[in-house]
């Protein structure tokens, strides 16, 4: 690799061949020279990341300060704090813009998808990776080709097929419907983990006489553990953010999670002029993850980034 | 080992693989059948065959969709991947070597955690937020201080020819931080021996960039392509949400999914809405293969 890299760079040094034998002299022009565009490249490096550090944060700020203001400071200029901190603005949010409601909904329908994937996805994930039978491979690649598919393919039929089955506009007929479609991913990611674990471990709870359900729940998803954390985070993340299927699955008010509750806040704020109350639902929707972030950032980051990284 | 091996296997398979027929094969099935049908919902599925594409091919908002997704395509990934690939090399190369060791910038740590925080918010979410932010009077944020500073509002959305471009800017607000936290896992796996080696040289921090780091992140580089090119072809909720009428203003921002929702579920179109669905498969699909057959490239072993 070094010879070639000499060969390449435009450096002003003279001629290849002296390049490994450098004078005494000669490395500590090149070190300052190194030294002075570190710190110009550092300098203009530092403007950049607190400049996109200043991006990211002043929005959700901004946002968390307009929670507390009222229509004309709201009107008058973006960057005066609240006079008082009305938190009546976020009572209405809560109540009259029925975020709490939203809110719990979404809850509701997280943990039960979430689970739902968690127990099914590896209970098909470790048949798949370490069990040998007619069909394994088909049913794998069964489960694996739905990632290239897009969901609004099949957004029109699936429509029906939950009406159909009597399950629209219902919060399981949401949980089902997150499972099924979270399932993909999942399998693919825990048979990977799971043909990674030992082998020896299973064969010495064999010859203890345990069943094979036992192995699986007593030996080998404690030992899966730090797979099934990255993936259950994928999953929370990504059905928390779902829009489009409650959009098609939730008509009804009252069943709304709260991706649908905001937009929908948000096109009324237009009608009422209640952008305080905006402002609000919108802090009480980001202030937890900003919460939860902070606690799991690490774990986030690593179940977010882990099938990229696969 | 062997005994009761089938009925395990057959009863920890059953439930997913149902549920997973039921609400992922079969619809995906139905969508290719329903493309064929002129359908309103009631009754029986007409079957029209192509007629369903022909109207497609002359259906304005279906071209402008897909010119839309090919801007996407090119412009957020382009964008996304170059202010991230500067960051991740600032946060982890930057500054230098230290005990021979690769270090970043100071306050590399906290940069991180900042950057990558948009990505637990739902898109939903951020496009309200980035409604309230482009907001075309005193009270947006931009404009609010724009105003104040006596310069003429910018309409962000409601400009025909800068609304995608708002748009795209706020897909590349909240992309950046995954794909810096991305590409720093790749960069950690370079051997630090090459840069020293490299510095050894001589080569210079962009000499490092682009000779050393780059090829060496080529594989990472690929996968953030494909993902960036999927994320391209979907954008339902940040165009449903933050644009003006869905898709507006006059189709400016519109994207298939939209579109795909539109024909559906406000007009009741349901054959129609699922040849677009079919054509957007088949655009997704084409991208997916380009870009492994051309990015196919030998990557640099180390």
């Amino acid at each position: 690799m070094g010879p070639e890299m000499t060969t390449k760079t435009d450096r002003p040094t003279p001629g290849p061949g002296t390049t490994r034998k450098l004078t005494a002299a000669a490395g500590k022009g090149r070190d300052r020279r190194i030294k002075s565009e570190v710190r110009l490249f550092s300098r203009l490096g530092h403007v950049a990341l607190l400049a996109w550090a200043v991006i990211v944060i002043v929005p959700v700020l901004w946002t968390f300060l307009a929670s507390f203001k009222n229509t004309t400071e709201i009107f008058s200029s973006p960057w005066t704090l609240p006079a008082e901190l009305r938190w009546e603005n976020w009572g209405r949010a809560w109540t009259e813009a029925r975020v709490g409601r939203y809110f719990i909904n979404s809850v509701l329908v997280v943990a039960g998808g979430v689970f739902g994937t968690m127990l099914l996805g590896s209970m098909a994930a470790y048949v798949l990776a370490r069990y040998k039978f007619v069909g394994n491979r088909l049913i794998y690649y069964m489960f694996v080709s739905g990632l290239a598919f897009p969901v609004f393919l099949a957004l029109v039929p699936l429509f029906f097929v939950v009406k159909n089955l009597g399950l629209l506009d219902t919060h399981i007929g949401l949980v089902l419907v997150y499972i099924a479609y979270s399932l993909p991913f999942t399998v693919f990611f825990l048979a990977a983990f799971f043909k990674t674990l030992p082998t020896s471990v299973a064969e010495a709870g064999m010859i203890d006489g345990c069943s094979h359900t036992r192995l699986f729940f007593q030996v080998m998803l404690p030992m899966a553990k730090p797979g099934l954390i990255s993936v259950a985070i994928f999953n929370i993340i990504g059905q928390w953010s779902q829009y489009q299927l409650p959009l098609v699955l939730l008509p009804d008010k009252d069943k709304w999670v709260l991706t649908q509750g905001i937009a929908e806040i948000s096109v009324n704020a237009g009608y009422q002029a209640d952008w305080a109350g905006l402002f609000a639902a919108l802090t009480m929707a980001i202030l937890p993850m900003i919460i939860i972030y902070a606690i799991f950032q690490r774990q986030i980051q690593g179940g977010l980034t882990a099938g990229a990284l696969k | 080992m062997r005994q009761g091996k089938y009925p395990f296997v057959i009863g920890f398979l059953a439930l997913p693989v149902l549920l997973y027929s039921v609400f992922v094969i079969a619809p995906y099935a139905q969508a290719f059948q329903l493309a064929m049908t002129s359908w309103r919902g009631v009754g029986t599925p007409k079957w029209v065959g192509f007629d369903n594409f022909r109207r497609l091919f002359e259906d304005e908002a279906f071209w402008k969709a897909v010119q839309h997704h090919g801007i996407l395509l090119l412009a957020l990934p382009l964008i996304t991947i170059a202010i991230a690939l500067y960051f991740a090399f600032m946060l982890n190369v930057g500054g230098g070597s230290r005990g021979g060791e690769r270090v970043g910038v100071r306050g590399s740590g906290f940069y991180r955690v900042v950057f990558f925080f948009p990505q637990v918010l739902a898109v939903a979410i951020i496009a309200v937020l980035f409604q309230m932010v482009y907001r075309p009077n005193e009270s947006g944020l931009i404009n609010g201080v724009l105003m104040k500073l006596g310069l003429d509002p910018v309409f962000f959305l409601i400009r025909p020819n800068l609304a995608l471009w708002s748009i795209i800017g706020v897909l590349v607000w909240q992309a950046v931080g995954f794909y810096v936290v991305l590409f720093s896992a790749g960069m950690a796996s370079i051997p630090t021996e090459i840069y020293e080696a490299a510095e050894m040289d001589g080569a210079s921090r962009v000499v490092l960039f682009f000779r050393v780091t780059l090829p060496l992140l080529w594989d990472t580089l690929q996968v953030a392509w494909v993902y960036l090119g999927i994320a391209a072809f979907d954008c339902f909720a940040i165009v449903a949400v933050l644009s003006v009428d869905s898709g507006g203003p006059d189709g400016a921002t519109t994207v298939l999914a939209v579109e795909i929702y539109r024909n559906a579920f406000v007009y009741s179109r349901y054959g129609y809405a699922s040849a677009m669905g079919v054509a957007l498969f088949f655009l997704t699909i084409t991208f997916a293969a380009l870009t492994l057959r051309v990015s196919k490239r030998e990557s640099v072993e180390y």
